[in-house]
């Protein structure tokens, strides 16, 4: 098995017709998955790629049996596009969208939440389960399937992960882009514990940056809960305080977020960090080495 | 985004939150006529910059004038405008170059019974924003929470239903506001937490919140930061926005859609991705070298805007090598490869240059490198691209 997305997976694109909505549709319908449709307000009847178009997902879901949809509308509507998506039922919700505003999603976090649907992102890459199902913009063909779960809150930087664990022949079970926002639909600990239940991952990679606190919280989550082989990076030791480095969730604000403060948290929860980006899929390899 | 307390402080008035009367000038004759204005025996004249810390900052051209000078006179707002404007102010937050000063407010006195705190952020782990009150005023809040957390009281809020009055009570509760304060209290305290929502703030803070010797609270000081990514629903706002504060390189960027930082190392480094442009920094330093900036150009930038990303980083006079990493995702390694040969054409590297490529399309991206005549070391992973370059500065 693997975690939220397998080859059962039936996927809408939210803003189909637009420039990076078409490209990525088509880009994961090559990929292998399940595409099975997509909506744009006010075209509704008309076809992209010979995938039918719907004004509503309300219609896309009755007509096609849609479980699954990647957003790709403008910030300004994508707020209103994830409370869409809830409203006609959609299970899994990956938010690609960059540049939300933060009480947007303060606004759309608890209903959400009370739906029991999973919001990825915004501002992520999506989510993979290689070999079966591609929600994003991520290059499919760097991943294998396997038995490493990747959930991280940079984009390039986890093909650089996936990257080094392919080489090293592990592949992945799912990999998850958590987005780069200060608010974010799903959590590290979310994810953990689909991980931690899930037969196909064997050892986790989790991917941080600086600001906020969900390293640390998941690393008191990993001390008591985990039992799999967890691996860590942290991005952004070199990071000066109160600038955002690109993500507007990545700054170090009133001295709190710093990268030395989550990798003493990691550390202290038996989690094997790697010092070097370079070291990502040897750390990997020792974790699941200190668990044998 | 930030803005200037004089313009912070216009919105609270607009918004019927209490501020001492005040004048803004931009010469220092305009700030004798204010005090007169004004008519009070004292009045205070602060420079106008972003950064913090101004009453403890200097003026670089003229040592003995700090950043907020109160004044019992015209001839006195006078000669302290004179000292600030046109000059530059250095405080702990601007670094040592400073800020140019190009606005004073001038600003009535008034009777302070109690000097409190206020802050308003979002606080990510509660995925709502937070009210911050602390008995410390004029203190840094990050002192405060650091040696005597339990001093903060905080409520969170709802931006549906705003802050409601029962939270203030308690809020004044614990910082021992009493009587007809309350009153006052609430009317501020809810008004603020409505503004932060209306407006798309990312952080207020009024330090010091005053309690007048009338038992009246007023916002002595006014520091309003707003999502950027939400702008473009407030253009009134967004015109606020003064570029002579920010980095020139910086805004040059902005404005080419790239997201650069300055930084003061000497190995300049171009990156597609945040994330990935973060690590490249750490891991130039993990090998003994100092990172020159961040910079991700992005998914989606074609060759003329990585091209300027090389314009920018090569105008760094500290620059003493380049490191291209690149990890193709949306962004495809013949658009990396086609602006370096570009920029080499146009703007020459005079430093040396290392290229790590990977990803989509990166055989087709090595064949135009390769068969350009630039000159450029290449590296096969990211610890060769780090010790390559680290190398190339000696």
């Amino acid at each position: 098995m693997s975690i939220l997305i397998n080859k059962n997976t039936k996927v809408i694109c939210q803003g189909i017709t637009g420039k990076s909505g078409g490209f990525h549709t088509i880009g994961c319908r090559d990929y292998g998955t399940q595409l099975v449709g997509g909506v744009t307000p006010g075209k509704g009847g008309e076809t992209f790629e010979g995938l039918p178009v719907f004004d509503t997902v309300k219609e896309s879901v009755d007509a096609t049996g849609a479980n699954a949809t990647m957003i790709f509308v403008p910030a300004a509507f994508t707020a209103d596009a994830i409370l869409e998506a809830v409203d006609a039922g959609i299970e899994v919700i990956a938010a690609i969208t960059e540049g939300v505003p933060v009480l947007d999603m303060v606004r759309v976090y608890e209903t959400v939440r009370a739906s029991g649907a999973t919001l990825i992102g915004p501002n992520c890459p999506g989510l993979i389960t290689p070999g079966e199902c591609k929600i994003g913009i991520m290059p499919g063909y760097i991943h294998n399937p396997g038995k490493v779960g990747i959930m991280s809150r940079s984009g390039t930087l986890t093909y650089e992960a996936v990257w080094q664990t392919s080489n090293r022949g592990f592949g992945q079970s799912t990999c998850v882009g958590l987005g780069g926002d200060p608010i974010v639909g799903t959590s590290f600990i979310d994810l953990l514990k689909l991980y931690e239940a899930d037969d196909q991952t064997e050892a986790i990679m989790m991917i941080g940056e600086i600001g906020g606190t969900a390293e640390e919280e998941a690393a008191e989550y990993v001390r008591e809960h985990v039992s799999k082989p967890v691996a860590a990076f942290i991005a952004g030791k070199t990071a000066p305080p109160g600038k955002r480095m690109g993500h507007a969730g990545a700054i170090i604000s009133g001295g709190k977020g710093t990268a030395s403060e989550k990798v003493k948290a990691l550390e202290a929860a038996g989690i094997e960090v790697a010092q070097s980006p370079a070291d990502m899929g040897e750390a990997v390899e020792r974790a699941i080495a200190n668990k044998a | 985004m930030k803005i200037h307390e004089f313009q912070a402080k216009k919105l609270f008035d607009d918004a019927g939150i209490a501020v001492l009367e005040n004048v803004v000038a931009t010469t220092a004759d305009e700030a004798a006529v204010a005090y007169g204005q004004l008519g009070g025996e004292i009045a205070v004249v602060k420079a106008q910059v972003h950064a913090g810390g101004r009453g403890k900052g200097t003026i670089l051209e003229c040592p003995e004038q700090h950043g907020v000078q109160l004044v019992r006179s015209a001839d006195e707002a006078r000669t302290a405008a004179a000292n600030m404007l046109g000059n530059r102010l250095q405080t702990i937050q601007t670094g040592e170059e400073g800020s140019v000063v190009n606005q004073v407010l001038v600003e009535a006195g008034c009777n302070i019974a109690r000097e409190l705190y206020l802050g308003i952020v979002l606080d990510r782990g509660n995925k709502l924003p937070v009210l911050m009150c602390s008995t410390e005023g004029g203190v840094e809040i990050e002192k405060v929470a650091e040696e005597t957390p339990e001093l903060i009281h905080k409520e969170h809020f709802d931006p549906h239903f705003g802050l409601q009055p029962f939270q203030v009570r308690k809020i004044c509760k614990q910082l021992g506001i009493t009587g007809s304060s309350v009153r006052s209290a609430v009317k501020f305290m809810t008004s603020l937490c409505a503004l932060y929502v209306k407006l798309d703030c990312s952080l207020m803070e009024i330090n010091p919140l005053v309690v007048t010797a009338d038992g009246e609270l007023v916002a002595l000081d006014a520091k309003v930061n707003f999502d950027s990514n939400a702008m473009y629903r407030h253009p009134a706002i967004a015109e606020l926005r003064d570029i002579g504060e920010e980095e020139p390189a910086e805004v040059r960027a902005s404005e080419a859609g790239l997201s650069f930082i300055k930084l003061d190392g000497n190995i300049a480094c171009l990156v597609n991705g945040a994330g990935l442009a973060m690590s490249t920094m750490d891991i130039i330093k993990l090998h003994g070298g100092e990172p020159a900036n961040f910079l991700d150009v992005g998914g989606g930038a074609n060759t003329q805007q990585v091209t300027e990303a090389f314009r920018i980083i090569l105008s760094d006079p500290n620059v003493k090598a380049v490191l291209v990493n690149i990890f193709g995702g949306i962004a495809r390694c013949t658009t990396i490869a086609n602006a370096v040969v570009e920029a080499s054409r146009e703007v020459g590297f005079s430093v040396p240059l290392v290229v790590r490529l990977e990803g989509t399309e990166v055989e087709e991206g090595r064949k135009i490198l390769e068969e350009s005549d630039v000159e450029l070391i290449t590296a096969t992973d990211l610890t060769d691209a780090a010790e390559k370059v680290v190398a190339a500065v000696g």
